[in-house]
């Protein structure tokens, strides 16, 4: 099988996880108190391996740039987690989370791993809210669901617009408890500046403490990369200022093979870029899906009077309205997935349909939604004959209960109120499906370096669905991975532990003191972000929501040639030996103008349409995404070869046993 | 619009620090606090001088990074976001804009205006968690209903960002709206009650370890709470800290 061994277990899909945790080795509890694990990154994926690692008896180093565990991106998920429970009784499974989750992301994932994490998903709301989770409830007391893009039934647990917060603080008390307990050892404000391999296999890393500058070594029998996405690539994105890719490409130029890298999310409900200043985007959450309705006007003029100023959305008559996702997607209607919905957007503004100043921007209405609840409210309060007045307050009520915190963000930012005029929002760059390769135990190509959560690529194939972000994290954190090391580590009980005088750690050390000192010794031309916005630029516009062969060939040069004047005209001021912000953004820009360009030639390769990876070329006539399975059903894993544009190509090939593959459609 | 910066700067922890004056021009009221900051920072960097650290990650009012006391008040003047959210629409041209850490003997300055926050994760370390097993191996999330009321103040009380607000705003420096949040979130729910009297005591004596200031309930800090998180809060968390000494 080579080194791209799946490692998937044999026998039925239903009994693959079972049996092979009854099947691997175990590591005693007096073994595990000999054994160190690293874990960088303490999001929902780090943090709750970290926790259950600790627990079972490890001793954990936990590392993150932020100053505190519980500020990991993670924190800004805002609707909310999947877990077959069907408390509904609206006929959900396990199997049917499954296969939501296959068909969402087109027929490129793994079957066993996401079979598997669709298992775990009941475990990690039992697990939750015995952690004190405060989700949702209705009036009976039990646990409120709402619905999500691409599914049919409702099994999307929440806590209002901050579900990644509550559950990204549950796992921090967790680490919290160990932290208490001696079982881990935080370092924060810390970055991971590379992995140091001794023998083949992962045995620590070279950390930057961020306050002193002090390049530090710590060694450990297995290291566990859970450092989120890298949608950071293009500059603009709903990611954290500090979400980056270098702990991941680190790795990955010690030979940790990246998988699918052109495979990105864009999210189709954000805040649209209001200037030339912005710094990141804010997303408004897929929830409001379930209640907004999705909107441009039918004629060209009427968009045109909007953009300048002219007409209202809200004088616009119903019939001068195209509800364009309702119009393409009946059986789904606004509910379609990220993937289509995103592209329907920009269809309809690229034809000049767009509604903000740079006709970049839908609308997103609750003006139906409010009448909805506003009626219901007033038949259950018993009120008779209730006037538009009373209905409007009565629905803008229920509105305000469910989505609050997200419209007081869109009034703070946009300085417009939802709950009278439509929000505008616009795709914007959001979660990335790809990532290092893994194979079933989470273990990348390097022995001992495993990832976790979304800086792994494993389970959303070419586009993710709405709450299964969170869903993989903790379960790859919480329920897999602590588990699946163990069998690696049941080898290391008599190794004792790992000297970090080793040459392997002398050289490692070397290699970042020498990246430091280039970087600082740049001619002083450019600013970091000088050379990020260009990067972004030429992601957004040649890697976006659209791709084709002639940008991506461009892309690949430009983002080569930007690198190479980087490296020689970079100025980062201040000194390498102390707190330097803009020198911890060097490092991250320099490992993304390498990313980049592997990421266009992945997109390049792979001549068909999947998910959110759309080429021009292969699309139906209705515009749909053409997929091709004949000849790129497979997982695309590069290995470093130095340049990126040099990068050899290995494949997975998926197989499919349970899923007949079919042409994916929400019409 | 063009502003008048008096910013804070301080080289290190142990350096004294000093106001320092700049002006920026072509500040425009769409962009937020922290990109007017970016935009500073560029002009200093292109100018060859050191530019301006403030802590900051999410920018979109969340993860509790972003800190700044802007004109004397954590978060600056609107009400109900942190620094990141604010708008530069909330000022005029001409305005005169003084730029502090939040300033508190619990947390200390390691930077210009970023400041060492870690005695919080020290108090939730204390007991702030259920101490639970992360093994799944738990009962059914629906075998305990939860009354909508208490889960939704409990669901209140834990949207606390931990970013420090409360201490800044507060003339003693006190941490009891940030530690009492996290009791209330517990204390309402059926699953925290088991160690209650515990939790609450080691958080308090971890609270008092850590530096910070009693509470004389002048209410400062729920007014600039980017959350709202509510001062019954703190009431709670005296009747259960009252009840857990009275139980020994």
């Amino acid at each position: 099988m080579g080194i791209l061994d799946s490692k998937v277990p044999s026998g039925p899909l239903a009994e693959k996880w079972t049996n092979h945790k009854n099947n691997i080795n175990l590591v005693n509890p007096a073994n595990k108190r000999n054994i160190d694990i690293i874990v960088v990154g303490t999001g929902l994926a780090g943090g709750s391996a970290a926790a259950t690692l600790a627990e079972l008896g490890y001793n954990v180093k936990t590392f993150c740039y932020q100053d505190s565990p519980r500020r990991a991106h993670s924190i800004a998920a805002q609707g909310g987690i999947n877990a077959a429970k069907n408390y509904q009784g609206d006929g959900d499974s396990a199997y049917r989370l499954f296969y939501d989750t296959i068909k969402g992301g087109d027929y490129r994932s793994r079957e066993a791993n996401v079979y598997r994490l669709a298992e775990e998903s009941v475990n990690i709301i039992d697990q939750c809210v015995a952690q004190g989770v405060p989700f949702a409830r209705d009036y009976g007391g039990m646990l409120d669901n709402r619905s999500f893009g691409g599914v049919l039934v409702s099994r999307t647990f929440y806590a209002k617009g901050q579900t990644g917060q509550q559950l990204l603080l549950g796992a921090y008390a967790a680490m919290n408890r160990q932290i208490n307990r001696g079982k881990i050892k935080p370092y924060n404000r810390h970055e991971m500046m590379d992995l140091v391999l001794v023998d083949g296999k992962a045995r620590g890393i070279i950390a930057r403490n961020l306050v002193t500058g002090e390049i530090e070594r710590h060694s450990a029998h297995a290291v566990v990369l859970a450092t989120g996405g890298y949608g950071n690539v293009f500059f603009l994105s709903t990611n954290a200022m500090g979400s980056n890719v270098t702990a991941a490409w680190k790795a990955h130029r010690r030979g940790a093979f990246f998988a699918n890298p052109c495979f990105t999310q864009i999210h189709p409900t954000c805040i649209p870029v209001s200037g030339d200043h912005q710094s990141k985007l804010t997303l408004m959450s897929e929830s409001l899906r379930n209640d907004g309705r999705i909107w441009v006007p039918k004629r060209l003029e009427d968009a045109q009077a909007i953009r300048e100023g002219k007409l209202k959305p809200t004088q616009l008559k119903e019939e001068d309205r195209d509800y364009y996702l309702e119009r393409r997607y009946p059986a789904f209607g606004n509910l379609v997935p990220r993937d289509v919905a995103s592209r329907a957007a920009k269809e309809r503004c690229d034809a000049g349909f767009g509604v903000n100043k740079t006709g970049e921007a839908v609308y997103l209405d609750f003006a139906s939604a409010i009448q909805r609840y506003g009626k219901e409210t007033a038949l259950t309060r018993g009120i008779k004959n209730p006037d538009n007045k009373t209905i409007t307050k009565l629905g803008k009520e229920v509105i305000e209960a469910k989505y609050g915190n997200l419209f007081q963000m869109y009034e703070k930012i946009v300085d417009e109120n939802p709950y009278e005029t439509p929000m505008m929002i616009y795709p914007a760059v959001h979660y990335t499906m790809g990532g290092l390769w893994v194979d079933y135990n989470l273990q990348t190509t390097i022995e001992g370096c495993y990832c976790a959560g979304e800086a792994n690529f494993s389970d959303h194939g070419a586009n993710r669905l709405g709450a299964s972000a969170l869903m993989q994290g903790l379960a790859d954190g919480y329920f897999v991975l602590p588990y699946t090391i163990g069998d690696y580590l049941s080898n290391d009980i008599r190794t004792g532990a790992i000297p970090t005088d080793l040459p392997e750690f002398d050289q490692a050390e070397k290699d970042v003191q020498d990246r430091i000192n280039k970087l600082m010794s740049g001619s002083g031309k450019h600013s970091v972000d000088y050379y990020h916005k260009k990067l972004g630029k030429i992601m957004w516009n040649k890697c976006g929501m659209a791709r084709n062969a002639k940008g991506l060939e461009e892309a690949m040069e430009e983002i080569s040639a930007l690198r190479a004047d980087f490296w020689e005209n970079v100025k980062v001021p201040g000194a390498a030996n102390s707190m330097n912000a803009e020198l911890e953004k060097a490092g991250r820009v320099a490992d993304f103008l390498e990313l980049g360009e592997l990421f266009a030639k992945d997109a390049l390769t792979r001549n068909e349409s999947c998910g959110g990876h759309f080429r021009e070329e292969y699309q139906t006539e209705e515009g749909e995404a053409l997929r091709d399975d004949e000849n790129f059903k497979f997982v695309s894993a590069w290995e470093y070869k130095g340049e990126p544009k040099d990068a050899v190509l290995h494949k997975e090939e998926l197989v499919y046993e349970n899923i007949e593959l079919k042409t994916r459609s929400y019409k | 619009m063009k502003l008048n910066l008096k910013i804070w700067r301080q080289k290190d922890a142990n350096s004294k620090g000093e106001l320092v004056d700049y002006t920026l021009d072509g500040v425009e009221g769409d962009m937020s606090f922290l990109e007017m900051l970016d935009v500073l920072n560029e002009d200093l960097i292109n100018n060859g001088k050191e530019p301006v650290h403030f802590d900051h990650d999410c920018r979109e009012g969340i993860c509790g990074t972003c800190s700044l006391q802007i004109n004397g008040e954590p978060h600056g003047p609107d009400r109900l976001v942190t620094t990141c959210q604010l708008h530069m629409r909330k000022f005029k041209d001409g305005d005169t804009i003084v730029i502090e850490p939040f300033r508190a003997t619990a947390f200390p300055v390691i930077k210009d205006l970023v400041v060492d926050r870690s005695a919080f994760d020290r108090i939730q370390q204390a007991g702030g968690y259920i101490s639970v097993n992360t093994s799944g191996n738990t009962v059914d999330a629906n075998a305990i209903p939860i009354n909508k009321h208490d889960a939704d103040d409990s669901f209140y009380a834990a949207t606390c960002i931990g970013c420090g607000a409360c201490v800044a705003a507060c003339k003693n420096a006190s941490a009891m709206l940030f530690t009492s949040a996290k009791v209330s979130q517990f204390a309402l729910l059926p699953q925290g009650r088991v160690e209650a009297t515990e939790r609450v005591q080691n958080m308090v004596r971890q609270m008092d370890l850590e530096g910070f200031g009693n509470c004389t309930n002048t209410g400062a800090c729920e007014v600039e709470c980017p959350k709202g998180i509510s001062l019954e809060n703190i009431a709670r968390m005296n009747r259960e800290y009252l009840s857990a000494t009275t139980k020994g």
